[in-house]
């Protein structure tokens, strides 16, 4: 009796806690619509299901509870009654997939024209690369950072010349334009993630990772880090700022570049270049031996 | 009885032929340690595909540098080999109730064991010595991992190997039968094939590459 | 590890190994400490994954202490945080969770179940539980080394598992994965003898689809166990050789401490995809065991058949199956190729079918039943609610586009803390006040159960339901603190704060449970035999608890499957399985 009030007062009370609930998805901030619809319709379909199985549940403790004089039904199966069940649950199923996977081709397909940012992470703070007046950006490399080179752009590649260079955490994004966020970690993981933008993705040493977006309303938002990435990680913010045109041009004009802030390292000082090397390798427990490893590798 | 048609079965209707016989119910007539050895094998296998996948994972990255062949590594394959068949020798010798034979193919088997041990040892001072550190290029280090992964589960193999031993030496001691000692030459056959085949493929894998 | 199939039995089918020819124990040590009778064996396990459980349960107080109060305990620091949140993890879903359903229930149940003396291997089966003694052991230890235990989170992803920047990357994370090693090498063991004895060793008449649902679940875990846990094996063995010899399995390319590191071209995803190849089918480790124990409890307490047996069985193989091919779910943000993603929602989405028919099978099991709402039941019903509510956000996560907001939130450790921390653990709870009669003889106190149920049923239910909602405003899990931003408004901290005290609340709640077993092994009202008045054969042996070899002289006959309760024309509204059909009245 009381399992029972106390299953339906669950059930309502999680659906009247939801509509009202104080803490919620934030202002939405980009394009990406489509996933807070996907959310609100698997709201609705598991909402609906949530309820009525409780609700059932909860009248089958009422209404069957123990009584000496009654006796329990004996039905092993009934196969029409649960080829029914697997076909609503493949429908609702269906029902959230299809929109998801719709969204998620949006999500996967970036715009040709879109504009080619880079977010680097690193324990623990961000900074930024946006291409020059050439779209693109140039290729790095671990190996080429120090301290003329902290992004590590390949000297020798003429399209990182002007790349700009934003070193603190502040990163401003054009308005109302694709745009694609190319990932790349100098240490250990990390995740760019800003809740009003919805997307979200890696930053996986080793490779660079991506995601798009189009800012649709201008404002000052959080960075997070959302991958665990060591004692910093709570403190790994930044600010993404929603500029229209204009303010963002102006924003844009301020800042160094390649060029401009490392010229010794961006104009391709190839000695500089060849003298960034690798510390030597150490050796460890299987190499106990004295022995250039360089001449016996073919 | 197949394991689907068991899976359609109503099991509340009354079904008495599922109490006939004096014996219980099993899944399979084989001995319960011979099946045990199945299951541990699919365990084993697992092992070493997710090893191999990643192996070819890894090796579509750059800088990706092969070990050199050694004469060492086809030396070992040989005794290995030998190995199994002196083990298959015992096995056939435990049928033909030739107690002698078995204890041969066992001793053998063991021994020649060992020796496929220490020349794996050998293989990688040889490597070592050569400078192909583990740390240099992740070829060399799968080639100590996956070695050294086969070597742990050859000496695993060289236990249940010693306790066939044991026994052999009890039954030979106190004149029982062979039929005591059978199954466990058997089981142990199996896996020495068994870790044969892997090798095989495992130095394959490392020619190819 | 050793060849660990290859063991002392004789090839003698179960239902004619006489009583003189079992292992026989002759002293205390051999009766207690190195017991080889599953039924101690499976208490051992218990204890040990009790305790260490419990160790977990401390640690989640720790962290909700720092989320509810940031600032105000000064003991916890950034580094001790990440480390509780890690061990806190690592402990309950594998030295608790796994350890507990297969090594204790499996332990105890399976032979009982399916009219065995004991496993197929007891000697396999006692090396078992000592490896899993001594891999708890070292994960202990490895909070006192210097360094302290790692911080990587239970996902120990590298690089920052063994790089600058994560606490306890020496001696606590090595210490993490040679524990591992051999918490797998000894299940490995103890999950061989579950297999073989489900298979060979049953008792005459008990064929497959006679055997009750908890063995099917145990049976199809182990399997899955056995498949998923070399994942593991090989992607710890491949990190220790990154941190001790420096090799480049998983380190790219990559800055450590400012300073171009050693090593080059690692893969990190590939770790990934390891890790997540075990952890996904671990979720049904854990999972599988628990329907088949709520089937069988709410079967018995409700005095009905369980609904769709077939089904259920069904449901069980095939989810095991699915749960291999659903593992990238978990690494949608991870940079994977985003094409993946079609693939790995629509199997997500797959395995929701069988897992809700499992669901609404057993609602049907109480529809129409006469139910009796003891405290094993009353725990059945609320993981009911729990595991729903579990899943449905399950739903939400696995549809590739709805995680990429969710992911890393708190959304997802709500998401996982019902379906497969608190949906669980009530079923262990079930299970201890549904068969403690049988191991002890005693029920435990019905008032301290009402009180212990209502607790931690209500209290977790509000623990994690609206922290998933802070998931949505964005909050990041793994966080020493959200500290100031433009998106969290105040009042979440004040909901943090009701969680803490809830989680508290709760936590006291267990401490009376463990009050009460203590007691009640030695006062609890006797329960004599067959309490519950159960058709399967463990509450059908002659002494209660049963003794050594299970059975009596002679192995139990298998005539019927497990759910006969209240069959037409019979008087009594339940047939135990070893019942001559002569004997019904």
């Amino acid at each position: 009796m009381v399992l029972a009030l106390v299953l339906v007062i669950l059930a309502v009370g999680s659906v009247i806690f939801h509509i009202w609930t104080p803490w919620y998805s934030t202002p939405i901030a980009s394009n990406w619509g489509s996933i807070d619809f996907a959310i609100d319709i698997t709201f609705w379909i598991t909402g609906v299901a949530y309820v009525i199985i409780l609700v059932f549940m909860a009248w089958c403790i009422y209404k069957y509870r123990y009584r000496p004089d009654r006796r329990a039904d004996y039905e092993p199966e009934n196969h029409r009654l649960e080829w029914w069940l697997t076909g609503i649950t493949s429908v609702g199923v269906i029902g959230l997939l299809t929109p998801g996977l719709l969204a998620w081709n949006d999500f996967v397909t970036v715009p040709k024209d879109a504009l080619q940012y880079e977010v680097v992470g690193k324990q623990w703070g961000w900074n930024f690369r946006l291409p020059g007046k050439d779209g693109k950006l140039g290729t790095t490399k671990i190996k080429f950072i120090s301290d003329d080179n902290p992004f590590g752009i390949n000297p020798k590649d003429p399209n990182g010349k002007d790349d700009v260079l934003i070193e603190d955490d502040d990163l401003h994004l054009p308005l109302g334009v694709p745009i694609k966020m190319n990932l790349r970690s100098l240490d250990v993981l990390h995740n760019f993630y800003v809740p009003q933008f919805r997307a979200k993705m890696d930053l996986v040493p080793g490779m660079i990772t991506f995601f798009w977006l189009e800012p649709t309303r201008t404002g000052t938002f959080d960075i997070l880090c959302a991958e665990l990435c060591g004692l910093g990680h709570h403190a790994m913010r930044g600010t993404v700022v929603v500029d229209d045109k204009t303010a963002f041009n102006k924003w844009l004009q301020q800042q160094e570049t390649f060029a401009t802030l490392y010229p010794k390292a961006a104009a391709g000082d190839t000695q500089l270049a060849d003298n960034i090397k690798g510390p030597e390798k150490t050796k460890t427990v299987l190499s106990s031996r004295e022995i250039s490893s360089k001449k016996l590798v073919h | 009885m197949s394991i689907l048609n068991e899976l359609i079965k109503k099991p509340w209707l009354a079904d008495p032929s599922q109490i006939e016989g004096p014996q219980a119910s099993q899944s399979s007539f084989m001995p319960n340690r011979k099946l045990g050895l199945r299951v541990f094998l699919v365990v084993v296998t697992v092992i070493f595909s997710l090893s191999i996948i990643a192996y070819g994972d890894r090796m579509l990255f750059a800088n990706w540098k092969p070990m050199p062949e050694t004469w060492v590594l086809w030396l070992n394959t040989g005794i290995l080999i030998t190995s199994g068949i002196a083990m298959q020798w015992a096995k056939i010798n435990t049928i033909r109730d030739n107690i002698v034979g078995v204890r041969d193919g066992l001793v053998f088997g063991g021994v020649l064991t060992i020796a496929f041990l220490i020349g794996q040892l050998y293989a990688w001072e040889q490597m070592v010595g050569l400078g192909y550190y583990a740390n240099l290029n992740t070829a060399n280090a799968f080639f100590y991992m996956l070695t050294g992964l086969h070597g742990i589960h050859m000496l695993g193999g060289l236990v249940a190997w010693a306790r066939s031993m044991l026994k052999l030496r009890k039954i030979s001691q106190l004149d029982g039968s062979i039929a005591d000692v059978r199954l466990s030459v058997e089981l142990c056959t199996t896996y020495w094939h068994y870790l044969l085949l892997i090798w095989l493929v495992m130095f394959t894998l490392l020619l190819l590459s | 590890m050793s060849n660990g199939a290859i063991e002392d039995t004789q090839v003698i089918p179960a239902a004619e190994i006489e009583e003189v020819e079992l292992y026989h124990a002759h002293s205390f040590i051999t009766k207690w400490v190195f017991s080889q009778d599953a039924k101690i064996i499976a208490i051992q396990y218990s204890t040990t994954a009790i305790l260490i459980g419990l160790v977990g349960l401390v640690l989640s107080w720790l962290m909700r202490l720092q989320l509810g109060y940031p600032d105000t305990f000064s003991f916890i620091d950034p580094e001790s945080y990440l480390q509780y949140v890690t061990m806190h993890g690592m402990i309950m879903v594998v030295y608790l969770l796994t350890a507990l359903f297969l090594g204790g229930f499996g332990n105890y149940l399976i032979p009982l179940m399916v009219g065995a003396r004991d496993m197929v291997f007891p000697y396999l089966n006692m090396l078992s539980f000592w490896t899993y003694l001594l891999a708890t052991l070292i994960l202990t230890a490895s909070f006192f080394v210097p360094g302290g235990a790692t911080g990587a989170g239970w996902t120990l992803y590298p690089p920052q598992a063994i790089s600058e920047g994560t606490p306890g990357i020496n001696g606590g994370i090595i210490l993490m994965l040679v524990s591992l090693t051999f918490f797998i090498i000894g299940f490995t063991m103890g999950g061989l003898n579950y297999v073989v004895t489900v298979l060979q060793a049953r008792t005459r008449g008990m064929s497959l689809m006679r055997m009750p649902l908890t063995v099917w679940g145990i049976f199809v875990a182990t399997i899955l166990a056995l498949l998923a846990f070399p994942a593991l094996l090989v992607a710890s063995i491949m990190m220790t050789f990154d941190k001790l010899l420096g090799t480049s399995f998983f380190m790219p390319e990559m800055l450590i401490q400012g300073e171009i590191g050693p090593n080059e071209n690692g893969s990190p995803l590939l770790f990934q995809h390891l890790f997540w190849f075990f952890g996904h089918p671990e979720v049904y480790i854990v999972a599988l065991p628990a329907f088949g124990v709520v089937s069988d409890i709410i079967s018995t307490h409700a005095r009905k058949n369980i609904f769709g047996y077939r089904m259920m069985v069904w449901a069980i193989v095939g989810i095991g199956g699915l749960s291999f091919i659903v593992w990238a779910h978990h690494m949608y943000v991870s940079g994977m190729n985003p094409y993946f993603g079609f693939f790995f929602a629509t199997t997500t989405l797959i395995i929701a079918v069988p897992t809700a028919l499992k669901l609404y099978n057993w609602v049907f099991t109480l529809y129409k039943g006469n139910i009796h709402l003891t405290i094993p039941m009353l725990f059945c019903v609320a993981f009911i609610l729990t595991f729903l509510n579990g899943g449905i956000t399950g739903l939400f996560l696995g549809n590739v586009v709805v995680d990429i907001p969710l992911s890393d939130t708190m959304f997802v450790v709500a998401h996982f803390h019902m379906v497969m921390g608190i949906a669980p653990v009530l079923v262990i709870f079930a299970a201890i006040y549904h068969w403690f009669p049988l191991m002890s003889g005693r029920f435990l106190n019905e008032f301290w159960g009402q009180v212990h149920f209502w607790v931690t049923f209500l209290g977790s239910y509000l623990v994690y339901f609206p922290m998933h909602y802070l998931g949505f405003v964005g909050v990041p899990r793994r966080y020493y603190e959200i500290g100031e931003t433009s998106f969290v408004p105040e009042s979440a901290a004040t909901l943090n704060e009701f969680i803490t005290i809830m989680v508290l609340i709760v936590g006291v709640a267990q401490i009376i449970f463990i009050i009460n077993i203590i007691m009640s092994i030695f006062n609890g009202k006797l329960a004599g035999k067959n309490p519950w008045k159960a058709t399967t054969l463990e509450w059908q042996t002659e002494t209660t608890p049963p003794g050594h070899g299970n059975f009596g002289k002679e192995l139990p006959i298998c005539y019927r499957w497990a759910y006969e309760y209240s069959p037409p024309g019979v008087k009594t509204d339940f047939v135990p399985q070893n019942l001559a059909p002569d004997k019904i009245k």
